[in-house]
């Protein structure tokens, strides 16, 4: 490939992504909208760390395997979900991917391979292993990706998981979303390394992190992440260190947090980073990005409309698929 | 008929089940190392050690369940399962339902409990009900060497998660299991005595109590009906209560605490449904809400044994209508 065709294949990468993370942004900040309305129950946002999931995601395959957390709008969304299904799920509606049983904590998508989302912090980290263990003795291709965060590796499961990991040669993805904050306690409060790699690095298993506002970074330490894992059927941890501007869970005021570190990672907003760079570039002009960012809230603004319209489950729902 | 003891048989069960099927697989601490003829057989891939870590030994087995394969683990001690509550609860119990229905969580988790080995409170709790009250679990707890077999094979066959607890008290005593695929289905109780003026309902090591105290009995002249759960979730109802309706008098035994144990649960379901039979008030005959000693005559004395069932069947006969 020539100089000039690499850059173009990074330009879409990157301008893809742009889209993912706007449509996230876009997302979630119309569903605390809908909160604050009363019109939706409460979820949590990874508002701040769209470059991380979008970035992540687009190093994955088709028949990757994927485990999520409590924050997980953003990775469904950018592994393709339809943005209908997941609001209507997040509002307990019939139409949502898990039939409103999920509700916004624990949507999984067996079909796109995001299974198994676990909201009790750490879930995902004790059943990646598992999911692994399937892959290694199917002797899939695949691998599985695992996304949590500071406040989950805190937690003795997060040590058991990459300790076994490492020890059964599974082919995970471990992705560390440090985002600063562990629920309403700031990361600094509850532990003294800055680095989730150190960490996994003192199991054994290749470590690295990555600026986890910026998406092409993100997106290319990712490639190199899977591909190793794939080469040597082994874990890898990559943590994305980047920060959450919004609340824990909405409604949140946010009165805790210091204002000159949020306005300082504001400053480096990771949509902002994207499309500061596409439009210096000239990758993208005002008008396109414009356009983009219409296309965006038009999804957005037609997803709200199709969860609102959106039956509940009957109440025949409640004890259906407790057992197999 | 082979005669073999219960913990030969939960093994015979997993070979059996390992042969029929390649997703069947078996991992904890010291797996490996102890089941070494299961690692010979069928490899180390499917037989595993793992670290002493309840709770990635059992999210790692609900996470290979949803994906495929059919982990059989052994968490060791049933208080041990306190590290994989969270596993085992809120992700193999939870998620199916959640997920609206897009996974099945086909697992067993085995863990020995009860008095027999004077460990202390920290590996002898019987904590069977705590499972029951959690939904998408199912829990057996078999008396006899036969049933170890055919429960352990219907529970890997099972496609959701079963919790599997094998009384200490039993482990090492022979008994008789039939040849053959022999298979005892999940939510089946057992009547282990015909009797007319009195059912005792029990499951694990206390059936046997039971059955001795029913022995006891009927040289007073006293016909005690014996009645085995087998499995605690679900439970067998119409079991229970077709013996019930006939004696009209039911004594419920088991070794672990009393308060909202699975006798409350077989006490209100004869008030609810057998009420009208009755004669007199249901009896319960149960473990303190203590820990249990290690000190072996006082681990004993934690335990329904036969005197006191008798007695309490006799306390029952003389009051009642």
């Amino acid at each position: 490939m020539t100089t000039v065709e690499v850059e173009t294949v990074v330009d879409r990468s990157v301008t893809q992504a742009l889209e993912t993370m706007l449509l996230i942004r876009t997302f979630e900040e119309k569903s605390a909208e809908l909160q604050a309305a009363g019109k939706s129950p409460s979820m949590c946002t990874s508002v701040g760390q769209e470059a991380s999931a979008a970035g992540v995601m687009s190093a994955l395959g088709e028949d990757d395997l994927i485990l999520t957390n409590h924050r997980s709008a953003g990775h469904l969304l950018a592994r393709g979900a339809d943005p209908n299904r997941v609001m209507a799920e997040i509002q307990g509606r019939a139409t949502g991917y898990c039939g409103g049983k999920s509700g916004s904590l624990h949507i999984s998508v067996k079909e796109l391979g995001v299974i198994l989302t676990s909201t009790i912090v750490g879930g995902e980290l004790s059943l990646v292993t598992g999911v692994g263990l399937s892959l290694q003795l199917q002797e899939s291709d695949a691998i599985a990706a695992v996304f949590f965060g500071d406040g989950a590796a805190t937690e003795g499961i997060f040590h058991e998981s990459v300790n076994l990991a490492a020890v059964w040669d599974l082919p995970i993805l471990y992705v560390c979303e440090n985002n600063q904050w562990q629920a309403y306690v700031h990361r600094k409060e509850t532990m003294l390394v800055d680095h989730i790699s150190e960490w996994g690095s003192r199991y054994g298993i290749p470590s690295r992190t990555v600026d986890g506002n910026d998406v092409e970074a993100v997106a290319a330490a990712a490639r190199e992440a899977v591909a190793y894992i794939r080469e040597h059927r082994k874990p890898f941890l990559l943590e994305t260190y980047t920060y959450r501007t919004r609340g824990h869970m909405e409604p949140d005021d946010q009165a805790y947090v210091d204002k000159h570190e949020l306005s300082a990672w504001k400053s480096r907003d990771p949509i902002t980073i994207a499309e500061r760079r596409l439009l210096t570039d000239g990758v993208l002009t005002s008008i396109e990005l414009a356009a983009m960012k219409e296309t965006a809230r038009k999804k957005v603004e037609a997803a709200a409309e199709f969860a609102l319209e959106s039956p509940y489950p009957d109440f025949d729902q409640l004890t259906t698929d407790v057992y197999a | 008929m082979n005669t073999i003891t219960p913990d030969q048989a939960m093994t015979d069960a997993l070979a059996e089940e390992m042969r029929r099927d390649p997703r069947v697989i078996t991992f904890g601490e010291g797996t490996a190392t102890k089941q070494y003829k299961l690692a010979e057989e069928f490899g180390k891939k499917r037989v595993r050690n793992t670290p002493l870590a309840e709770g990635i030994i059992a999210g790692t087995a609900a996470g290979a369940a949803a994906t495929g394969l059919r982990p059989v683990i052994d968490l060791l001690f049933a208080p041990f399962m306190t590290f994989a509550m969270e596993e085992l609860v809120n992700s193999a119990g939870k998620l199916r339902f959640i997920s609206g229905g897009q996974f099945s969580f086909p697992l067993v988790a085995i863990a020995r409990t009860g008095a027999g080995w004077a460990v202390g409170a920290q590996h002898n709790h019987n904590i069977e009900a705590w499972f029951v009250h959690a939904p998408g679990v199912k829990v057996v707890m078999p008396s006899t060497a036969a049933d170890f077999k055919g429960l352990m094979k219907s529970a890997i066959r099972d496609e959701n998660p079963v919790m599997f607890f094998a009384d200490i008290g039993l482990l090492h005593t022979p008994g008789e299991v039939p040849d053959g695929d022999h298979v005892v289905p999940i939510g089946k109780a057992a009547l282990r005595r015909d009797g007319s003026d009195v059912t005792l309902i029990s499951y694990g090591k206390t059936v046997h109590n039971c059955l001795t105290a029913a022995e006891t009995l009927a040289n007073e002249g006293i016909s005690a009906e014996v009645v085995d759960l087998r499995s605690l979730k679900p439970l067998d109802e119409a079991g229970v209560l077709s013996s019930v309706l006939k004696t009209g008098r039911a004594v419920v035994v088991h070794e672990a605490a009393g308060m909202c144990g699975v006798g409350a649960e077989i006490a209100a379901l004869i008030a609810e449904k057998a009420f009208d039979k009755l004669k007199a008030p249901v009896v319960r005959v149960t473990g303190p809400d203590a820990p249990p000693a290690a000190s072996y005559p006082l681990e004993q004395a934690f335990v329904p044994q036969a005197d006191r069932i008798a007695q309490a069947v006799r306390s029952q006969l003389a009051v009642g209508r």
